[in-house]
C-alpha cells in the first residue's frame, strides 16, 4: 500500500505540442494497479510559453485603473473624507459607502465587514478600505489618491487576542473524565506554544478587472479560487440578478487560501468603480498593498496539559486554543473549528478536553491559508508530545507508535475510525526512509562527545549536535520527527450544506465536456478531472474537454478549498461519468461508450449529467454538540527533518526532509508529489523564517524585501513518499492532498533544532534570536 | 521622448517612451509580451527575469534606456515557432519540455522567469549539478513546488542522469 517514487531517470521527451503526450512513470513504483501513468499538465504548454493569460495580462480596451483609499489607523471613527479642492475631480470617479446600491457587507459567515467603511462608522484595522477611486491613467490616479484625506477620531485599539472580549466563535470538544485521567498519570507535562501570522505569498498578487454589462450587471475576471463566492457577493452588494453578476477565473498564479475570500472584496471594489465610470476597471494590487491588506494565517496561543503513563500511553489531554481572528469574522469560526478538532493530534486518548476560542483584535482580518487552523495546533501538539517523550526517555518514534490511531479507535468527538487509517504506516515509512533512529543515535553520540569536552566540545567545531560544517562554520546537526492528520473535505456537515454539483456533457457535436466551478491554481484540477472522467468512459484524456470556470457556464461545485477538489468534486465527476457511460451504452446495445458516443451524440443531441453531492454513507455529525464524524475521512502525514544550526548566529538550515503522506488513492503521482513538496516547503518557511512583525496594528514587513520566503538555496532536499489508504466513500478512493503536508513540517523542524541544540522552541518561527535566547533559559515544562 | 531600438527574441523593435520606463512595462504593455510577469516590482521575486545580452536581469529594475542596442530574450522566444503560430502550439525547447515532464510548473506565474534564469544557466554551460542549479535560480521565488521538480527539470535539460 506504499508508493515510493524516486526521481525519474530519463532523457528529455519529444517536445509536446498543444495536446501533451502521456507521462510515463517508471513501472514498478506503484502497487495499486492504477495510475501508473498520468497525463501531462493540461495547461502546461500555455504556462511554459507565456501564452497563459493571468488577470494582469488581459487587455480591456479603454479600461481605467482603480485604487483603494485605506485607513492609516488600527481603530478610529471615520468623521469624513475630504477631497482637495485643488484637484480636478471631473477627471476621475470616487466611490464611497454612500454609493453602494445594495448591502454594504462582504461576508461568508457573519455580517460584520463593510465593503467600505461609511462616514460615521468605525475603522477596525489598519489598511481598511474607506473609499475607491478610478482614473483613465496611472498618473492621474496617483494624484487623485493623494488628494483624498480621511478625517478620523482615534479609538483605543485591542491587540491581544487573549484580552479581547469580543469572541467570534468558541468550541468545546470533550470525552471521558479529565480528572480521573490525570489521576492515573505517572507524569504530567505542561506547555504553551505560540504561532504568528503567515502570508500565503502567491507570486501573483490579487488582481480583478470589472467590465460593465449591457444588462446593467458586471463581468469580473480575475485571480480567484471561488467564483461562486464572488458571484454571491456581487449580487448582494450591487443588487444584481444571477445573470447580471458574472464571474470568470483568469489563469491564477497561486492561491493557498489567500484567494478564497479576499477576491470578493477586490471584485466588489472593481465592480463599484466600473459601475461609477461606465468603463472597465482594473484593480491590480502591487505586492505592498497585497501584503499589508489581505488575509493571513491566524496567530494562535495553544496550551497543553498532558497526562501520560510511564510506558508512554496518553491518559489525559487538556488543551486550550486561542486564535486571533483580526478585525472581522471572515472564515474564523471554521478555521477555529478545524483547529479544535485537530488539536489533540492523531492519538488515542480516553480523557480529552479541548477548549477553543477566537477573538477580535484591531489587526487586518485573518483568513484561509493551506491547513486552515490545523498547522497551528499540530505544531503545538507535536512539540508537546516530543517533550513528553523526552521526559519519559522514550524515542519520538516509539511514543507515536504506541499512541497513534488505529482502525476502531475513537476521536474526541466520538468518531470511530472505521477505515482509511494510515498514521502508523506514514510514520514508519518516513522514519525508515530518513533512517531516523540511526540518525538520532548519531546526533546523540555527537552531543555526548561534545559535552565530554573533546576538541569538538560545545562551541567547538563539531558543536553539541556534532558534525563540523564546511568552510569553518560551527554547526550542530539534529533530526526531528512529527506526525499529523488532516480531515478531508469540509468540516462536519459542511459538504451536505454545500450540496455541490458537477456536470458532464456529451454535446450534440460529440464533444465530452466537464463542467465544474473548481478552479486551477497550480494543483492540477484541469489535469486530473479529465483523467478521472476519461478512465471511467474508456476514452483518451485528450477526448475530454474542461469548460472554463465561468459562472455563466459551469454549476456551483462548491469552493476550491479544504483539499476537497480531488476527493469531493472528483468523486462527483466519477459518478457522473459512470451515469453518462451507462446512458450511452444502454442506447447503443453491444457497443462500448468509446465506440458509440460520436454516433449517439449525432442521434440524441446533447446529453448532460448533473451530479449532486450525496452524504457519505454512515457519516453523521451534530453541529450543535460537536459529536460524531467530524470528517468523512482523514489524511495522514509524517515528516522528518534534518537541520544544521549555526552555533554563532543561531541560524537554521533545514537540509533534508522526508514527507510521507497518505492521500487515499493516488490519481496522478507527479502532481500529488508536487503538492507534498510545495506544502512541505511552506511549512519549513513557517518554522524558520516567515514572520510578520506588527507595530500599532500595522504589518511592518509588508514588502517582499522584508517578508522572506525560502529560495531554492534555503529549501531542503525533499523526499516525498505517497501512501495509499483508500477512502471507500469516494468512488475513486481519493482523499485530499493539498493541506496535509503543511501540518507536520514545522514541528519536525523544531524537534530537529532541539536534537541539535537541546532547547525547545515554543514559538514559531524558530528565528536565530529565539534559539539564542532559548539557549540561555530552561524549558517551561513542569514534571509532576 | 527618445526612440530606443533593440532586439527582442531576434526581432528588431523600436519604442518611443521615456527612458526611465521599466523594461517590464515596455515588454508587457508596449510590445504585448505578457509572458514576463510582475510579482513584486522591486527585484525580489524574479518573476520578471529576462535575459539581457546574455545576463539574467529583473525587467522591473531595468530602465529601457539601458536596453538601447541590446538583445532581450523572453519566455516567448524559447519555443521553436513557425511564422504566425501561437506560442502554445510551438515546439517546446528541451528546457520547457523538461519542466512539463517533471511537473516543474504548477501555478505557472514564476515559470517564465524561472525558465529564463535556467536558460541563461544552461547557455553558460551549466550542468546537472544540483547545488549549481539551486544557485542559478536563487533569485527566482516559487511558492508552489518546493523547487524539487524545478531543479529536476533543469538537471534533465542539462543532460543529467538525475
Amino acid at each position: 500500500m506504499t508508493i515510493r517514487t524516486e526521481p525519474r531517470r530519463s532523457a528529455p521527451t519529444t517536445p509536446a505540442r498543444s495536446a501533451p503526450d502521456a507521462l510515463v512513470v517508471e513501472p514498478g513504483t506503484l502497487t495499486s494497479g492504477r495510475a501508473r501513468t498520468g497525463p501531462l499538465r493540461r495547461e502546461g504548454p500555455a504556462k511554459l510559453t507565456g501564452e497563459a493569460k493571468y488577470a494582469d495580462d488581459l487587455v480591456f480596451p479603454g479600461a481605467w485603473y482603480g485604487a483603494t483609499i485605506r485607513s492609516a489607523e488600527p481603530r478610529a471613527r471615520l468623521i469624513g473624507l475630504e477631497l482637495d479642492d485643488g484637484f480636478d475631480w471631473s477627471r476621475v470617479v470616487v466611490v464611497t459607502a454612500a454609493d453602494i446600491p445594495g448591502v454594504n457587507i462582504v461576508s461568508l459567515i457573519s455580517d460584520d465587514q463593510p465593503v467600505l467603511v461609511p462616514v460615521g462608522g468605525e475603522i477596525r484595522h489598519h489598511a481598511e478600505p474607506l473609499a475607491l477611486v478610478a482614473a483613465p491613467d496611472r498618473e492621474v490616479l496617483r494624484a487623485a489618491r493623494r488628494a483624498i484625506v480621511a478625517r478620523t477620531e482615534r479609538l483605543e485599539p485591542v491587540f491581544d487576542p487573549e484580552a479581547s472580549d469580543h469572541v467570534f466563535a468558541h468550541y468545546e470538544v470533550a470525552t471521558g473524565d479529565l480528572d480521573a485521567g490525570f489521576a492515573t498519570a505517572d507524569l504530567v507535562v505542561e506547555g504553551t506554544y505560540r504561532v504568528g501570522h503567515q502570508e500565503q505569498l502567491y507570486i501573483e498578487n490579487n488582481a480583478i478587472i470589472a467590465v460593465p454589462r449591457e444588462d446593467g450587471g458586471v463581468t469580473v475576471t480575475g485571480s480567484l479560487q471561488c467564483p461562486y463566492y464572488i458571484h454571491k457577493a456581487l449580487k448582494r452588494t450591487l443588487r444584481l440578478s444571477d445573470t447580471q453578476a458574472h464571474v470568470v477565473q483568469a489563469e491564477t498564479g497561486g492561491g493557498f487560501g489567500g484567494k478564497e475570500e479576499y477576491p470578493s472584496i477586490v471584485a466588489l471594489h472593481a465592480a463599484l468603480l466600473a459601475r461609477a465610470c461606465g468603463k472597465p476597471v482594473r484593480m491590480v494590487y502591487d505586492r505592498h498593498e497585497d501584503l499589508s491588506a489581505t488575509t493571513k494565517r491566524h496567530p494562535a496561543v495553544v496550551r497543553h496539559r498532558t497526562g501520560v503513563r510511564r510506558d508512554g500511553t496518553l491518559v489525559a489531554q487538556d488543551i486550550e486554543v486561542v486564535m486571533d481572528g483580526g478585525a472581522y469574522c471572515t472564515l474564523t469560526p471554521v478555521v477555529l473549528s478545524r483547529g479544535a478538532l485537530h488539536a489533540g493530534g492523531p492519538y488515542r486518548c480516553p480523557n480529552v478536553r479541548i477548549r477553543a476560542r477566537a477573538t477580535r483584535t484591531n489587526t487586518p482580518p485573518n483568513g484561509a491559508f493551506r491547513g486552515f487552523g490545523a498547522p497551528q495546533v499540530e505544531f503545538a501538539a507535536e512539540t508537546q508530545l516530543n517533550r513528553v517523550a523526552e521526559a519519559l526517555a522514550i524515542s519520538p518514534l516509539e511514543i507515536r507508535r504506541r499512541n497513534v490511531y488505529r482502525i476502531g479507535d475513537a476521536t474526541p468527538t466520538g468518531q470511530v475510525l472505521r477505515e482509511s487509517v494510515a498514521g502508523e504506516e506514514v510514520l514508519l515509512r518516513a522514519a525508515e526512509a530518513a533512517e531516523f533512529e540511526r540518525e538520532r543515535e548519531r546526533t546523540a553520540r555527537a552531543r555526548a562527545h561534545a559535552s565530554a569536552g573533546g576538541p569538538d566540545g560545545p562551541g567547538g567545531p563539531g558543536g553539541p549536535g556534532g558534525g563540523g560544517g564546511a568552510s569553518g562554520r560551527r554547526v550542530a546537526t539534529g533530526v526531528g520527527l512529527a506526525l499529523g492528520w488532516h480531515g478531508a473535505g469540509f468540516t462536519g456537515s459542511g459538504e451536505v450544506h454545500l450540496a455541490s454539483v458537477a456536470s458532464i456533457e456529451l454535446t450534440g457535436q460529440g464533444a465530452i465536456r466537464i463542467l465544474t466551478g473548481s478552479t486551477e491554481m497550480g494543483q492540477g484540477t484541469k489535469t486530473i478531472f479529465p483523467q478521472l472522467v476519461a478512465a471511467e468512459l474508456g476514452v483518451t484524456d485528450e477526448a475530454v474537454d474542461i469548460a472554463p470556470q465561468d459562472t455563466a457556464i459551469v454549476p456551483d461545485s462548491g469552493p476550491t478549498v479544504a483539499s476537497r477538489t480531488a476527493m469531493v468534486v472528483g468523486g462527483l465527476l466519477v459518478k457522473a461519468a459512470r451515469r453518462l457511460r451507462a446512458t450511452v451504452e444502454e442506447r447503443n446495445p453491444g457497443r462500448s461508450f468509446a465506440e458509440a458516443y460520436a454516433d449517439d451524440a449525432a442521434v440524441h443531441g446533447t446529453t448532460r449529467i448533473d451530479q449532486q453531492f450525496e452524504p457519505y454513507p454512515g457519516v453523521e455529525f451534530d453541529d450543535a454538540t460537536y459529536r460524531g464524524d467530524a470528517y468523512p475521512a482523514f489524511g495522514w502525514a509524517a515528516c522528518t527533518a534534518r537541520v544544521e544550526v549555526d552555533l554563532d548566529t543561531g541560524e537554521v538550515a533545514v537540509t533534508d526532509v522526508v514527507a510521507a503522506d497518505d492521500i487515499g488513492r493516488v490519481i496522478h503521482p507527479v502532481l500529488a508529489e508536487g503538492q507534498v513538496e510545495g506544502g512541505t516547503l511552506q511549512a519549513v518557511g513557517y518554522a524558520t523564517i516567515e514572520e510578520i512583525k506588527l507595530a500599532d496594528g500595522r504589518y511592518l514587513n509588508d514588502r517582499l524585501a522584508t517578508y522572506i520566503i525560502p529560495t531554492a538555496l534555503d529549501a531542503p532536499v525533499i523526499t516525498a513518499i505517497l501512501v495509499e489508504a483508500p477512502f471507500s466513500g469516494a468512488p475513486h478512493g481519493a482523499k485530499g492532498v493539498g493541506e496535509l503536508p503543511m501540518d507536520v513540517g514545522a514541528p519536525a523542524v523544531v524537534a530537529a533544532i532541539h536534537d541539535a541544540m537541546g532547547v525547545w522552541i515554543h514559538e514559531l518561527p524558530a528565528t536565530p534570536e529565539r534559539i539564542l535566547t532559548a539557549l540561555g533559559v530552561t524549558g517551561t515544562g513542569t514534571v509532576a | 521622448m527618445t526612440a530606443f531600438r533593440f532586439l527582442v527574441n531576434g526581432d528588431p523593435v523600436e519604442v518611443a517612451v521615456p527612458g526611465m520606463r521599466r523594461l517590464l512595462d515596455v515588454l508587457r504593455e508596449d510590445l504585448g509580451l505578457t509572458g514576463t510577469k510582475e510579482g513584486c516590482g522591486e527585484g525580489e521575486c524574479g518573476a520578471c527575469s529576462v535575459i539581457l545580452d546574455g545576463e539574467v536581469v529583473d525587467a522591473c529594475l531595468v530602465p529601457v534606456c539601458q536596453v538601447d542596442g541590446g538583445y532581450v530574450r523572453t519566455v516567448e522566444g524559447l519555443a521553436r515557432r513557425q511564422a504566425g503560430e501561437r506560442a502554445a502550439d510551438a515546439e517546446l525547447d528541451e528546457l520547457q519540455a523538461a519542466f512539463l515532464r517533471t511537473g516543474g510548473a504548477q501555478c505557472g506565474i514564476c515559470t517564465p522567469g524561472m525558465l529564463m534564469a535556467a536558460r541563461a544557466y544552461l547557455d553558460a554551460g551549466g550542468g546537472p549539478d544540483e547545488g549549481a542549479i539551486r544557485e542559478a535560480i536563487a533569485g527566482n521565488l516559487c511558492r508552489c513546488t518546493g523547487y524539487t521538480k524545478i531543479v529536476e527539470a533543469i538537471a534533465l535539460a542539462a543532460g543529467g542522469d538525475r
